[in-house]
């Protein structure tokens, strides 16, 4: 990585080259998963804190599991039990985990930008576990991770994400992070979910799933996120499943080889079928699995270590 | 008794443009000529004009003492250049009655810096419902004839159509935060940048429709109606057409929707969060066509102080707003008078001469004449500085330049022939 690449703010911050480091450390360290000892001693002594202010299983346990196995001391720290609720700003939040030695925070916000702001609030290294509406990038870099492996290139490959693009940091990120390593995406959604100025991530919009379904290599499905939406967008959920929605009856028009992909949670019966979701065509399972190793991936990068020394 | 010996006096009310001296004897112009003997001021190489007129500042005072005060809010307008400004009613309580709006003018002359004209609130409480006690103000000391809900539209065209009709009487004016309640529900302006930063979109359409209903009724009750802080291509192009048809409208720019866009937001800065929202260069090119055009009347600052720590946080959770008097002049200079778009004469108009005529404060805006009254601003228009922050006299830091490079900075602002800046720095004599 550039030296200047001191945190993971937007997957924008990462060049192609630095993606690419990322996909070829993980896939080291994804052997270090399937190992009995999933342990290696890279970051001992090392602080990362997991500062949650919204929910995440997920995301949370990923992270932890990753600087875990980096052998770093982990320490959650989630909204309901911090000093968010006693009015304490992220600033006087960032200086005091920094007093306390916290090397890398690793950042779930429900403000676009607030890692932007935590990153000018702190010294240590600061990764953005989704904030918001606006990013997600290690989602991102996990999902490239998970095509990349399944498909060997992410060249030409094309990408359809399908739902509430407006209010899914996992499409801002997927969409831009996909199209910066050369795949052409596809942003499919009901005009109300898609924003304003959307091409500028690098994309195509298309309000119609159907005529583009049958070519789509990755079907990347979104949940609707209903806890950001502050007007009604949709007549109702039954109409985005009609005109949106893998449905038994598209998942056997898909291509062969296409994939199914979703970050979770799963919404069965308003984005996706029962069967889809068990189809052998989702990578669903694939892309948690990909999320440590290419989480141990970053936090090594980012923490100092080097694409070509001996991970492992 | 002095004489402002050597500077170029730009007067657009009198049409003056050229090297003169200015005797002041007392509160007023008593002389204007060449070679005029007597104790002098050298204003050689610095341009003499009527001070600077605000119509739209936030003091804060009362209620929000933390953020800036009627006397720290002076020193920031002395500073700027401005004799006379004008703070909206957006304070705890509002200046919706003649108690508050006598207050905030009595403090404004026992400050003494700079002319203080309180605008009042349109509606009581600005809960935008009933109307406020208009006449009232009108009637009190501070003789209110600007009214504004800012920080807030007029919520529902039944009220703005009273309160058009009911300030017609006094010959006043409603001034218009023009953004459609209903499409308020955002952080910066939609388009590219909001699309990738996923920050909820204010769209530009939201501006264009308040102004349009605004003007039908002007249009129906003859009153007359200024759009505060007009930000977008369509709305300015609405007023164009307006002022066309001679329906009795003004509106106003700030200089940051001028010499800023959206890309700003990239850093997620809140410094750069404000109402209405730093637009996209189109609507910014659009401004400068419609200052060309003369379909702007004046620069307004919407000086709005806030304290380091409401600043200091995430975007969604900062309020919007920027401090502005002391940059205005250099920002005026910087993007509109250097790049050719206006000559220096109509950038004093817009600084001074056409709000003081909205405001309705013959007292300013020149001219720069005997028997009229010495409000004057003297400024060097070569000085090259940089902002900064913490430098600057308001309460507050939130300026959306700090570091950049602006030209033209103020040396004194006299007020009724008195120095309230004297090279560059506040008398306290």
């Amino acid at each position: 990585m550039r030296p200047e690449v001191k945190h993971l703010l937007s997957i924008t911050d990462l060049g192609r080259d630095e993606i690419e480091e990322v996909l070829h450390t993980a896939a080291s360290f994804e052997a270090i998963g399937e190992r009995e000892i999933k342990k290696v001693p890279t970051l001992r002594g090392r602080t990362v804190v997991n500062l949650f202010y919204e929910n995440s299983t997920r995301t949370r346990v990923s992270f932890e599991i990753a600087a875990k196995r980096l052998s770093a001391d982990v320490i959650n720290v989630s909204s309901s039990a911090s000093s968010v609720e006693k009015g304490e700003s992220l600033r006087d939040t960032a200086k005091t985990l920094r007093a306390l030695g916290a090397d890398a925070i690793v950042l779930r916000h429900p403000a676009s930008g607030a890692p932007a702001l935590l990153a000018r609030f702190t010294d240590a290294v600061v990764i953005n576990a989704g904030d918001g509406s606006h990013e997600h990038p290690t989602q991102a870099l996990l999902d490239m991770y998970t095509v990349q492996k399944h498909f060997g290139s992410l060249e030409g490959l094309r990408i359809g994400i399908i739902g509430d693009i407006a209010h899914s940091r996992v499409a801002r990120s997927g969409a831009l992070g996909f199209s910066r390593m050369g795949a052409r995406v596809f942003v499919i959604a009901p005009p109300t979910m898609i924003p304003v100025g959307v091409r500028a991530f690098g994309c195509t919009e298309l309000t119609e799933l159907d005529p583009v379904l049958g070519q789509l290599d990755v079907v990347y499905l979104l949940r609707l996120q209903r806890e950001r939406h502050r007007e009604p967008l949709l007549p109702s959920e039954h109409e985005f499943w009609a005109t949106y929605g893998l449905t038994r009856e598209r998942l056997v028009r898909l291509k062969d080889d296409a994939v199914v992909m979703h970050p979770g949670p799963m919404n069965r019966g308003v984005e996706i079928d029962w069967d889809a979701a068990e189809s052998s065509a989702t990578l669903v399972e694939a892309q948690v699995s990909a999320g440590v190793a290419v989480r141990m991936a970053l936090i090594y990068l980012l923490m100092g270590g080097q694409a070509t020394a001996e991970v492992a | 008794m002095f004489v402002l010996k050597g500077g170029r006096v730009v007067d657009p009310a009198s049409g003056v443009d050229r090297q003169l001296d200015v005797r002041i004897d007392g509160d007023q112009v008593v002389e204007v000529g060449s070679s005029l003997d007597g104790k002098g001021v050298d204003c050689r190489g610095a341009i003499v004009a009527p001070g600077f007129v605000d119509l739209h500042v936030h003091f804060r005072e009362p209620g929000g003492e933390d953020a800036e005060t009627i006397e720290s809010g002076s020193r920031a307008a002395a500073m700027g250049g401005y004799t006379a400004v004008c703070p909206m009613p957006n304070t705890d309580p509002p200046q919706d009655n003649a108690a508050v709006v006598d207050y905030v003018w009595r403090r404004g002359r026992e400050v003494g810096l700079v002319d203080v004209y309180p605008t009042g609130a349109v509606s009581a409480g600005r809960r935008g419902e009933a109307l406020a006690p208009m006449r009232e103000m009108y009637n009190s000391v501070a003789r209110v004839r600007m009214f504004s809900d800012d920080g807030d539209p007029v919520p529902t065209a039944r009220l703005m159509r009273r309160a058009l009709e009911y300030v017609s009487a006094i010959d006043g004016v409603i001034i218009e935060h023009a953004e459609d309640p209903s499409l308020r529900d955002g952080q910066m302006h939609e388009g590219d940048v909001s699309a990738v930063l996923g920050l909820a979109g204010l769209p530009a359409a939201s501006e264009e429709i308040c102004v349009v209903r605004d003007i039908a009724l002007a249009r129906m009750t003859g009153a007359r109606l200024h759009i505060a802080h007009i930000s977008t291509a369509e709305a300015v192009d609405a007023v164009r057409r307006a002022k066309a048809e001679g329906i009795r409208i003004t509106c106003e720019v700030t200089p940051h929707h001028l010499a800023l866009t959206d890309e700003a937001v990239r850093t997620f800065d809140a410094n750069f969060k404000v109402a209405p929202p730093l637009r996209s260069q189109r609507h910014v090119d659009a401004l400068k066509e419609g200052i060309a055009n003369g379909t702007i009347d004046a620069i307004a600052t919407d000086h709005a102080p806030h304290p380091a720590h409401a600043k200091d946080k995430e975007f969604d959770y900062a309020p919007c707003g920027m401090v502005g008097l002391e940059t205005a002049l250099g920002v005026v200079l910087t993007e509109l008078v250097d790049p050719g778009i206006i000559t220096l004469e109509r950038a004093m108009d817009m600084l001074s001469v056409a709000p003081a005529t909205i405001l309705g404060a013959p007292d300013h805006g020149g001219p720069v004449a005997p028997g009229h009254p010495a409000n004057l601003v003297v400024f060097d228009p070569e000085e090259t500085w940089t902002v900064d922050a913490m430098a600057l006299t308001s309460r507050s830091r939130n300026t959306p330049f700090s570091g950049r490079k602006l030209r033209g900075r103020v040396i004194h602002t006299i007020l009724r022939g008195e120095f309230s800046v004297r090279d560059g720095e506040i008398d306290h004599g």
